[in-house]
């Protein structure tokens, strides 16, 4: 069945879910791509972001993106503390590979386990006045649950792509992984650098969990079942690049849509897991990898 | 000096603590086979930490009640009753794992099913190996292959639970006047789902009614609305959807958010039952008719379920499970009161005495009375259709009035009329 109205809705949809994916991959595409830091943790802390959006939202009321918003200098913080451990005790004594990616499973364990024990195991969910709402024109509409977090997940792409090509502090985070020693040279210190990079990707992790808490319910472990399309969203993207990681998810989400609507939901995945080979297979650094 | 004395202390007393922490767990370990004489051991898994933990970890308070009032009554064959358990993680690859481990290193008398159609058919090779009775907690149609006579499931599927399952919802769209002629079926992939859309499309297919889409999801779908849009495009007069928790939330912010117009709009949605979820929807709830296997209506109050439900209510404040417990507490319970008055009656641990007393004869439990089918399901099914209706806020407390679900199937236990149609 083929309709121009259901074409535009399936693109509208694809391209607001892809805004979403794109949200919750950059944190990773900073500090997989950008730092050579494989953290697996990253959905927990997406998950924690969530959690924390809901705890403000059932207790004062306070809408979930203003406090994610409010909560990025935490998280920042926690992530830079949680890359300052990593190289103590990993990263310095040239010990990250295996030991680094056990050190990442287990932050994610404490945090899902922490909130079990805070939050027990019920699903959770927040209340936003932008929430079961939809725009329409003729056949046409546009949930504002989708639309929000997609604008949202825009601005965040556009503020970090800024601070990244703009700022000396942005550039040394791309440069950091790829020559320590020129950055060395030009007087930033390493470390220093990549905690910063740590921080910035853990930090959009809350606002991500605001986003993923307004669109789905959320339990402590919803976290395991995104990991896999987070590391894909990157590598698609080029490991490293924000402007491929926000094109990336746009294209798994369109495509997701498009076969959801027109050949059945349930090859959605397949086909868009399919395009994350075929463009592997032919363009093995990923769209905008180099 | 201070800090050295500290370290100093602090070393020797931790080496202390630990030497007498494991004189003291020897000794507990030593003397537990010696407890166990005293004990009935009734063992099994539940999920306490992923996707079904809302539900287990509440399912697990409400056996504990069990258990306290029945150690407060005397205990089972003149011994109290003690539960063991561990998580199965919602991961049907611990089962057999853990259902070995029960009996061969724990030594239970009983072992009883955790939740869940997934996680209760991995246990059942070992169970019926070894001939044990295996009270179930919410398989749907786990025994169908299996055929297993000692199997008795508390779910109030009925005897064909495939079918028996989606009846009421055939039963109150096909009564409107003009019945429906069209159907579309959508479900996670995944195993409840899967067989709750099998038997709806048996149904619509013997009923005659034209199924117009017939699809199965990703079950970690994020965004419903291309599936929704799909679904309106066709435009249906039923829509009968088979999903789980985060799913049925999607499916049903996607069906307000794109205005779904159907007649008739639900069916096998799990989680539209859960308090979390009922108040994260709040109005959005209103028509939907889906399953469900307790509310508070008048022709539902069985005799001990408010006393249970107060129990539970109290047991689970702070533990972050549900707090009204209508959905799967009750049931939880029940299928321990059906061990429990079968193991009195025949005063016995014998489980092919428990298992032939079980099947011939019925228990009186707080779900009602409960009498098992050759195959182990209810003799008779007792899947109630509710519908949400008069919904007006997002509030606990509405969730607990009568008249927010009023039950249109089975006949029997009806409280109210539908409302049809779901949108036009």
């Amino acid at each position: 069945m083929f309709s121009v109205d259901l074409l535009i809705n399936a693109l509208i949809a694809g391209v607001l879910l892809g805004g979403f994916y794109a949200a919750v991959s950059l944190g990773l595409t900073v500090s997989f791509g950008q730092l050579n830091i494989v953290n697996i943790a990253h959905p927990a802390f997406i998950i924690l972001g969530s959690y924390i959006a809901y705890m403000c939202n059932s207790l004062w009321g306070l809408d979930p993106i203003l406090t994610g918003i409010i909560f990025i200098p935490v998280f920042f913080l926690i992530g830079a503390g949680a890359y300052r451990l990593y190289y103590e005790s990993f990263e310095r004594k040239d010990d990250e590979a295996l030991r680094g990616l056990a050190f990442f499973f287990g932050v994610m364990f404490i945090i899902e386990v922490a909130l079990i024990m805070v939050y027990g195991v019920d699903f959770r969910t927040v209340q936003a006045s932008y929430i079961g709402q939809s725009w329409k024109a003729g056949g046409i509409g546009m949930p504002t649950r989708m639309f929000v977090p997609f604008c949202v997940s825009v601005v965040m792409f556009t503020v970090v792509y800024l601070y990244m090509s703009r700022t000396f502090n942005g550039r040394a985070i791309k440069a950091v992984a790829q020559d320590r020693l020129a950055l060395q040279l030009m007087g930033a210190d390493p470390v220093k650098i990549k905690q910063l990079g740590f921080g910035i990707s853990i930090g959009t992790a809350a606002l991500a969990g605001a986003l993923l808490i307004i669109i789905i319910p959320v339990e402590p472990s919803v976290g395991r079942l995104y990991i896999g399309q987070v590391f894909a969203i990157a590598v698609l993207a080029g490991l490293g690049s924000i402007p491929g990681t926000l094109v990336a998810g746009l294209i798994l989400g369109v495509v997701e849509s498009l076969v959801a609507t027109f050949f059945g939901p349930s090859w959605a995945p397949a086909v868009a897991f399919g395009i994350l080979l075929a463009a592997l297979a032919f363009r093995p650094q990923g769209l905008f990898g180099r | 000096m201070l800090m050295k004395s500290l370290k100093k202390t602090t070393l020797g007393g931790w080496l202390k603590r630990s030497f007498a922490t494991a004189i003291v767990a020897g000794a507990v370990a030593l003397a537990a086979p010696v407890q166990a004489n005293d004990t009935i051991k009734i063992g099994f898994s539940m999920a306490l930490t992923g996707g079904l933990a809302g539900a287990g970890k509440g399912a697990l308070i409400a056996m504990q009640v069990w258990a306290e009032d029945t150690n407060a009554a005397g205990g089972l064959l003149g011994k109290q009753v003690e539960l063991v358990y561990y998580d199965d993680q919602t991961n049907p690859a611990t089962v057999p794992g853990i259902y070995t481990k029960l009996l061969d290193i724990d030594e239970v008398d009983f072992v009883v099913s955790g939740y869940g159609t997934n996680l209760i058919a991995p246990a059942m090779p070992i169970v019926m190996q070894r001939g044990l009775v295996f009270p179930s907690l919410f398989g749907l149609a786990v025994n169908e292959k299996f055929n297993y006579p000692n199997y008795f499931q508390i779910m109030p599927a009925g005897p064909e639970p495939l079918t028996d399952w989606s009846k009421g919802f055939y039963s109150v769209a096909m009564a409107q006047d003009p019945p429906p002629k069209t159907i579309a079926l959508v479900g996670a992939d995944a195993e409840f789902a899967r067989n709750a859309v099998k038997g709806a499309r048996i149904q619509a297919e013997e009923l005659g009614l034209e199924i117009v889409y017939d699809e199965s999801y990703h079950p970690k779908t994020p965004d419903f609305t291309p599936i929704v849009n799909a679904i309106q495009a066709r435009n249906p007069d039923m829509v009968f959807v088979g999903s789980y928790p985060p799913d049925s939330v999607g499916m049903v912010k996607a069906a307000t958010e794109v205005g779904l117009k159907t007649k008739i709009f639900g069916g096998g949605m799990v989680g539209l039952q859960f308090a979390s979820i009922m108040t994260a929807l709040g109005p959005k709830l209103n028509g939907i008719v889906n399953y469900d296997f307790w509310v508070p209506e008048p022709t539902l109050k069985f005799e001990g379920v408010e006393a249970f439900l107060a129990k539970y209510q109290k047991a689970a404040e702070g533990q972050g499970v549900d707090p009204l417990g209508y959905y799967l507490q009750p049931y939880a319970y029940a299928y321990l009161q059906v061990l429990g008055q079968a193991i009195a009656a025949t005063n016995s641990a014998d489980h092919a005495v428990i298992g032939e007393y079980i099947r011939n004869n019925s228990f009186d439990t707080v779900v009602g009375n409960v009498s098992f089918a050759p195959n182990g399901e209810w003799a008779k099914t007792r899947v109630l259709m509710v519908q949400y209706q008069g919904i007006e806020d997002n509030e606990l407390a509405t969730f607990t009035k009568q008249g927010t679900r009023v039950v249109l199937y089975p006949e029997e236990w009806k409280s109210g009329t539908v409302n049809y149609p779901y949108a036009e």
